[in-house]
């Protein structure tokens, strides 16, 4: 597995290439701050970022599904609320991977059997998409349940608890 | 290149281009020694008093500092009188530490995640730093230039001088004060132009005067150490424009005019400007009101006549559902 | 597509937008970060102007025909009448300072959402039309002019600002978007531009007495509800007084607290405290149905529809003849006490200045206001030893305290509340100190955009916040978010569920009831929320 061995070796520089890429998928002015501002908690956005890492190991490895969706989560999270982004862009940073490795090392993928090693890697990198998929629709569904229950959650389930609403105070006289 | 920097970075070639050959080619001495900084004094004065006046004739409707700290409440409570200041003292303290120390810009703090789940707190203190650098640099490099307009120079000019110029490197001594303005009026320039942040909402206008500025730092910089003017001929001509005796003496160099010139630039367009921030600061009304507004009542002078919703309008709706409940009522039915 | 090659198809694929300044970037509405339009009758209630129907996504927003003129003449009048507008306007530099401390462009991602920006938004406006440097230099001087896309921008981003004053604590000259956004919002009103879920709480408060709109009798069946279910957990059965003449403290709390959980709590938190010093001290204290809400819509109106809902209170205190206010838990309803309530409706001369009965505590503070807070209020009755706690009963929960922005910022009440929970619970961990007191997150919900479809605008604009409560969560199990304000407890349970959903939220007096230990009272084995009680779990199932 030749093609394994070179992207381990550069592993720190396509992670980097890969943030840089995901990132900025934001306009240019706020992904520079994405990029710059180191402190977790006035950039919670950007500190998300730090599971590329792991994720790029998964790839490397035996893709575990739970790690997978457990990295994906923090980053898919925060993309699935905010609307400056399409739903593409919230998740096309995986396929950007690709776009990373295959500048990376053009010249390795002149040997046929690197090549065919990275087409082995690349179905792995569409599987990963597809898990960001169902992790983004997970997180949209929350989105709009949490919409439609919260009219519910904030007043109605008080009044129902009162016996205000007409149809708990046919069942008897509850107050 | 981004236009925005690009136009104020001509504006201020021009403006050179403009004092150094209607000196050296026209011979508009005259003009640009006595009666452009005449007139930028003029506007200077009457546009910042007019500026001034401006902000002023609008009223302060209601009283609403930023409170910084704790308020002060029951007795045991520790009240931080500088940030949450209750009286018209503690606004004064406030409001020195925020002018000549630039208290908000160094609240700019951020945390950062050590190994583990360990944080540990740092400043984020280079933009307070390099405007309290620039701010002071740009303070004491007028105060110094007062040597010109006064004879005999006051002891306390002369000592400052000499403090400026500590470090006797070459000769005439390198001034601290002027190499320091470069280098902060430079990294100001550099921020907002390498920042994408900062150069997204930068405009022309904040551009110009940062290329101004290096403008005359250069040109008398240039003057002191490399061109070596006519001190004595610069002190005539500026001697007599505070006298109100103006000439022009022989064998001053063309870059006199043009720092002149640029400072005179300066000058009129100040009131103009978002330099006007000198006056504006002062009247900030989240900083310079006492946050004591629950134990003194803050006059608004046009506070406005409103309809409002009285009880007896409300009963009236609501008179029998009121009764059937239990509720007590002013008017029975 | 057959004769691209894949290589090429990669390359095509540039997540990076083209980067051009913002005024060049034309504003995008998008679902989820706005709220929607003001119903015609909303509007009407209170004679504001252009009650009609329209939809911020349609292109024809209906606009009267001079609205340009009413716009420019609204901003001429309010520079005329702010000093506060006026100075704003001029004396920015762009240092950007307070460029990364705005929540929502932290969450959101979007950089009009920069403090700067937002300002410039309308500055730029502010140059075109009444600067002399805009008029001449133009575009060179910031300067844009006044057009029917410029409107939707300013409305799209002043309704994603909440008005936190974030942003002034960091600024060297204290200029305070929130300032700027309410001019923005006033003249907004001019046009009919208002937002649902501002407009119909003030028209209801206007009418019924709060925002919910909640009749008088409604009002009191909840309250009786409250009573049962307090005396089912405690064995004590409360009476609360309603629109009670010569009461010694008329209460005012936010309806919210009233209709909608877990806010009901924290109202049967003080239910149970109102009980407990009448039952010990004699202390007389009433609710109004009138003057039933504490939070102010009116604030994100227009300075004039504050006041008039605002009068409320100091009427209803008249007329029951009380000594003065005491006030409940909620954010914005205390900066407009603190800052706007004396000048705007003062002076209160039929009022006294406010003395603690049981403690003897004069509330200084508050003498002209004659409105005191109740986390000061129970501070000063705990410090004085006057209430029987056992804190014990909240040790299943590990705290953390939301410092509300505008208690924050607008007020500077941060020890008392922490005094106060420090009392009535063991465990209480604070988030990082650039997240709390003055440099607090906002919930990103306030300011009247706590809507459900701007649901995208909330979660991310909360972020910051939900993030601080994660780290503390992480580190030390926090599982509670306590806070100050009726809009907190309303907006921050689904902002917990969405980003940390192992933390609840809940009020602060709604702790202390759990933690009170009440004359006559059965042996408690549940809390309010008919949770077992930390060492009771056996006793509660008997």
């Amino acid at each position: 597995m030749r093609l394994d061995n070179l992207l381990k070796r550069n592993k720190d520089a396509i992670v980097k290439k890969w943030l840089s890429l995901a990132i900025d998928a934001y306009p240019a002015d706020t992904s520079k701050f994405i990029k710059s501002q180191k402190d977790p908690f006035a950039n919670p956005v950007g500190n998300t970022f730090s599971n590329l890492g792991p994720l790029f190991d998964e790839l490397l490895n035996e893709m575990d599904y739970k790690s997978i969706t457990s990295y994906l989560y923090p980053i898919i999270r925060v993309r699935a609320v905010q609307p400056i982004l399409s739903s593409s862009q919230s998740i096309g940073f995986i396929l950007s991977l690709k776009k990373v490795i295959r500048e990376s090392f053009k010249k390795e993928f002149s040997d046929n059997d690197i090549l065919k090693e990275l087409l082995v890697f690349e179905l792995k990198i569409d599987e990963l998409a597809l898990i960001a998929f169902d992790v983004y629709m997970k997180c949209r569904e929350q989105v709009y349940e949490i919409k439609a229950n919260e009219e519910r959650n904030r007043t109605f389930r008080a009044f129902e608890r009162a016996g205000l609403l007409a149809e708990t105070s046919a069942d008897g006289p509850s107050l | 290149m981004n236009e925005k920097y690009l136009y104020s970075l001509i504006a201020v070639i021009a403006l050179f281009l403009l004092a150094y050959a209607g000196v050296e080619a026209a011979g508009l001495q005259y003009l640009f020694g006595i009666i452009i900084p005449y007139l930028a004094i003029i506007t200077f004065v009457v546009g910042f008093a007019m500026r001034i006046m401006d902000w002023a004739s609008s009223p302060v409707p209601f009283r609403i500092p930023t409170t910084c700290g704790q308020q002060k409440s029951l007795p045991w409570i520790k009240h931080n009188k500088i940030d949450n200041p209750f009286t018209g003292g503690a606004v004064v303290i406030r409001m020195i530490l925020e002018i000549l120390f630039f208290r908000s810009l160094f609240r700019n703090t951020k945390c950062k995640m050590n190994e583990g789940p360990r944080i540990s707190y740092v400043w984020e203190k280079w933009l307070w730093l390099f405007s309290l650098a620039f701010h002071y640099a740009f303070l004491t490099t007028l105060i110094r230039h007062l040597r010109f307009f006064l004879e005999p120079v006051p002891f306390l000019l002369q000592i400052l001088e000499k403090v400026d110029g500590f470090l006797q490197i070459g000769l005439p001594g390198v001034l601290i004060s002027g190499v320091v303005l470069l280098a902060a009026v430079i990294f100001l320039l550099l921020r907002r132009i390498l920042i994408p942040q900062i150069r997204y909402f930068s405009l022309a206008a904040d551009f110009f005067p940062l290329f101004l500025i290096i403008g005359i730092a250069v040109s008398g910089i240039m003057m002191r150490y490399f061109t070596k003017v006519n001190i004595v001929g610069v002190k005539e001509l500026t001697m007599g424009l505070v006298t109100f005796h103006p000439h022009i003496p022989e064998g001053i160099g063309a870059i006199f005019y043009v720092h002149v010139f640029f400072v005179s630039v300066l000058l009129a367009y100040f009131p103009f400007s978002k330099l006007m921030h000198m006056g504006g600061v002062f009247l900030s009304p989240t900083r310079n009101l006492p946050t004591n507004t629950r134990a003194y009542r803050h006059i608004n002078p046009w506070n406005p006549e409103v309809k409002i919703h009285t009880y007896q309008a409300y009963e009236d709706d609501f008179r029998e559902k009121m009764i059937e409940a239990g509720l007590p009522v002013e008017k029975e039915l | 597509m057959a004769n691209l090659k894949p290589d090429e198809l990669i390359a095509r694929i540039d997540y990076t937008p083209p980067s051009t300044g913002w005024m060049d970037t034309p504003t995008v509405i998008r679902a989820g970060m706005f709220c929607y339009a003001a119903k015609p009758p909303s509007v009407e209630t209170l004679g504001l102007p252009y009650a009609r129907e329209w939809n911020p996504l349609d292109d024809d927003w209906k606009l009267p025909a001079n609205w340009k003129e009413i716009v420019l003449e609204g901003l001429r009048d309010r520079l005329e009448r702010f000093r506060s507008f006026k100075v704003f306007m001029d004396i920015c530099v762009r240092c950007g300072a307070c460029a990364d401390k705005c929540h929502f462009f932290i969450g959101t991602g979007d950089p009009k959402n920069m403090p700067v920006v937002r300002a410039e938004l309308l500055r730029s406006v502010y140059r075109n039309d009444f600067t002399k440097a805009g008029k001449i230099l133009g575009k060179l001087a910031g300067a844009r002019e006044l057009t029917l896309d410029v409107l939707k921008e300013w409305w799209y981003y002043f309704f994603q600002c909440t008005e936190c004053r974030r942003c002034s604590v960091f600024c060297p000259y204290g200029i305070d978007t929130a300032e700027i956004t309410m001019m923005a919002r006033e003249i907004f009103n001019l046009l009919g531009l208002n937002i649902d879920w501002i407009a119909t709480p003030v028209s209801n408060c206007y009418k019924t007495g709060n925002h919910m709109g909640i009749q008088p009798h409604a009002f009191k069946d909840m309250m009786d509800f409250f009573v049962d279910e307090i005396e089912e957990v405690t064995g004590v059965r409360v009476e609360p007084q309603f629109n009670k003449k010569g009461a010694d403290i008329l209460f005012i709390t936010p309806s919210g607290d009233v209709f909608g959980d877990p806010g009901t709590f924290t109202a049967m938190g003080y239910m149970i405290l109102h009980h407990y010093l009448k039952v010990n001290y004699g202390l007389s204290i009433t609710w109004s149905t009138y003057a039933s809400e504490g939070g102010n819509f009116g604030f994100f109106t227009s300075n004039e529809v504050m006041k008039r809902l605002n009068a409320k209170m100091y009427a209803e205190a008249k007329r029951l003849g009380v000594k003065w206010i005491l006030g409940g838990e909620c954010g914005h309803m205390w900066r407009v006490i603190n800052q706007y309530m004396a000048t705007m409706n003062g002076p209160a001369d039929f009022l006294e200045e406010p003395v603690n009965p049981i403690t003897g505590t004069k509330f200084e503070n508050a003498k002209v206001t004659k409105m005191v807070h109740i986390a000061e209020f129970t501070a000063d009755l705990i410090k004085h030893g006057k209430l029987n706690l056992d804190p014990k009963r909240n040790d299943h929960l590990k705290v953390t305290f939301h410092d509300s922005c505008n208690t924050s910022r607008g007020m500077g009440m941060f020890d008392e509340p922490r005094y106060v929970i420090k009392n009535v619970c063991n465990n209480f961990y604070d988030m990082p100190i650039n997240c709390i007191r003055e440099q607090t997150f906002c919930c990103g919900s306030g300011s009247g955009l706590n809507a459900s479809e701007d649901m995208e605008l909330r979660l991310s604009g909360g972020l910051p916040r939900a993030n601080a409560v994660k780290y503390v969560h992480e580190k030390h199990g926090v599982n509670m978010l306590a806070c100050v304000c009726a809009i907190d407890r309303a907006v921050l349970p689904p902002l917990m569920q969405y980003w940390v959903p192992e933390v609840d939220v809940t009020g602060l007096h709604e702790m202390v009831a759990n933690a009170l230990i009440i004359p006559g009272e059965k042996k408690k084995t549940v809390n309010l929320r008919g949770e077992d009680l930390p060492g009771m779990e056996d006793e509660a199932d008997e």
